[in-house]
């Protein structure tokens, strides 16, 4: 049974680094289930296979062990998680690992680009992404010299440019004043997006979240009433 | 770290189309670096000097940059006149210095003062990024200008990094000094840097491999070409011809 309305379903994922001898598994018999609509929250210490858990759902890593389903379909090689990669965006960590172009519309447009769409396409998507998030004007300014605060909400247009259907943020709100991430949680609870948000900041979550699930000892226990 | 503080001044040299001034600048670099006629390359210093003139540039900006390229020539003329074969000119104990040695170091001092001073005015006025969609243009492969892109948006990232660690190591009370303390922290340091900078290319990848990377670039900018940049063109065509003209056409 599919049900079209699930965007991922991880069933008995299980992983460990290569050459890791520690006795603790990273992600243990690991089940998750997202639907479309979800903002789920995920909180667990540092160290605690978050970030691996993302990187597992886009294909940058795989299971040991376990069953990845993303839009209804099993995701196993490299080109299974292509469409995975076109329709969630990733938001990472460390804004200096994403932009990585000159120029702030490039970087916007680079995505779109990959997509197949033309140059005149991609520039259109640039300007409203960057309208949207009300970073117009940053369209020339070099991307190694914004602010930590500029950074993040650039990476965000980068990935709302491929027009996702579902977000996966890796600690979005970290490192940013108070202002910005104000910002921040405007900008997803005035959204329509499904996401799924991991961070520390517990207000972060309350305000923009409707479910938080706890990532310990490798598996996902249910929220907490 | 201001790489490209040239880039920001304003002039004839800076407003040219920066494919021109690329292809002007390889095509004088080349013939001054195989000329070794006197007079092909007093030209060629000429040359130089006047395109300095009409970028207008920091002439203390200018010398200090050119101080840090002498700084190498240095070398050869430790070596230079020792170890080249010929006509004896002066001893120094044991050493002999050669005439055509002396006059190799001199013809090196001469052409790379003459490259680097037509470098500055040409190529470090245009801003870095522009410089690389300019090479793109003029069909430079694809993979030199990603390493180019990377190079300059991760060497200020590094940079940074370099300058993190170093603060961490000096307030824990290290000052270098000459033991092998200092040289073992020394190493850390670099060994850190290094597998910090292939953890940080292994999270670029990732992020995009997210993005849909598949190996392919795409470039937004476009030039245009004005009079002015075609008479430039036309002007310095003259100058590299008459330069090659005069080291390989006309007799001693």
């Amino acid at each position: 049974m599919v049900d079209p309305e699930v965007i991922i379903r991880l069933a008995g994922v299980t992983f460990n680094y290569p050459g890791n001898q520690a006795k603790r598994l990273i992600l243990d018999d690991l089940d998750l289930q997202i639907s479309r609509g979800e903002r789920v929250g995920l909180i667990g210490d540092n160290g605690s296979g978050k970030t691996t858990l993302f990187h597992l759902i886009m294909g940058l890593q795989r299971p040991t062990q376990g069953e990845i389903v993303v839009f209804g379909q099993k995701r196993q090689e490299e080109r299974d998680f292509r469409e995975v990669r076109a329709k969630i965006g990733l938001l990472f960590q460390d804004s200096d690992d994403q932009l990585f172009c000159p120029t702030v519309a490039e970087d916007v447009a680079f995505g779109p680009l990959n997509l197949g769409k033309s140059q005149e396409e991609a520039a259109e998507i640039t300007q409203e992404v960057l309208t949207r998030l009300g970073l117009d004007g940053f369209e020339e300014r070099l991307t190694y010299k914004l602010s930590g605060g500029e950074k993040r909400l650039i990476s965000l247009a980068t990935v709302l440019a491929m027009k996702p259907e579902m977000l996966i943020l890796d600690e979005p709100s970290t490192g940013l004043d108070e202002e910005t991430v104000n910002r921040l949680i405007n900008i997803l609870r005035d959204s329509d997006f499904t996401y799924l948000i991991a961070s520390h900041n517990s207000e972060f979550l309350s305000e923009t979240t409707d479910t938080v699930y706890r990532l310990e000892r490798g598996k996902i226990t249910p929220p907490a009433p | 770290m201001h790489i490209d503080n040239f880039a920001n001044g304003d002039s004839l040299l800076h407003r040219l189309d920066p494919r021109i001034k690329t292809i002007v600048a390889v095509l004088f670099s080349v013939v001054v670096a195989l000329a070794d006629r006197y007079s092909c390359l007093a030209v060629a210093v000429g040359v130089s000097l006047a395109l300095i003139l009409v970028a207008r540039l920091s002439l203390k900006q200018v010398l200090l940059r050119l101080l840090a390229v002498n700084t190498f020539i240095l070398f050869l003329w430790l070596f230079l006149p020792f170890t080249y074969g010929g006509e004896e000119l002066f001893s120094v104990g044991p050493l002999h210095a050669t005439r055509e040695g002396v006059i190799y170091a001199l013809l090196i001092t001469v052409k790379s003062n003459a490259i680097v001073l037509a470098l500055l005015a040409l190529l470090a006025t245009t801003p870095i990024i522009t410089l690389g969609h300019a090479m793109s243009h003029l069909y430079v492969p694809n993979k030199l200008i990603h390493l180019f892109f990377f190079t300059i948006r991760y060497l200020q990232a590094l940079h940074l990094e370099y300058d993190r660690l170093r603060d961490a190591m000096k307030i824990r009370a290290f000052r270098p000094r000459s033991n092998i303390h200092t040289y073992r922290s020394l190493a850390y340091l670099i060994g850190m840097l290094l597998i910090r900078s292939f953890d940080r290319a292994d999270r670029i990848r990732k992020a995009m491999v997210c993005r849909g990377f598949h190996g392919k670039f795409y470039l937004l900018s476009h030039f245009e070409l004005h009079r002015n940049d075609v008479v430039a063109l036309v002007c310095m065509m003259a100058i590299i011809s008459s330069l090659a003209a005069l080291q390989w056409l006309i007799l001693k």
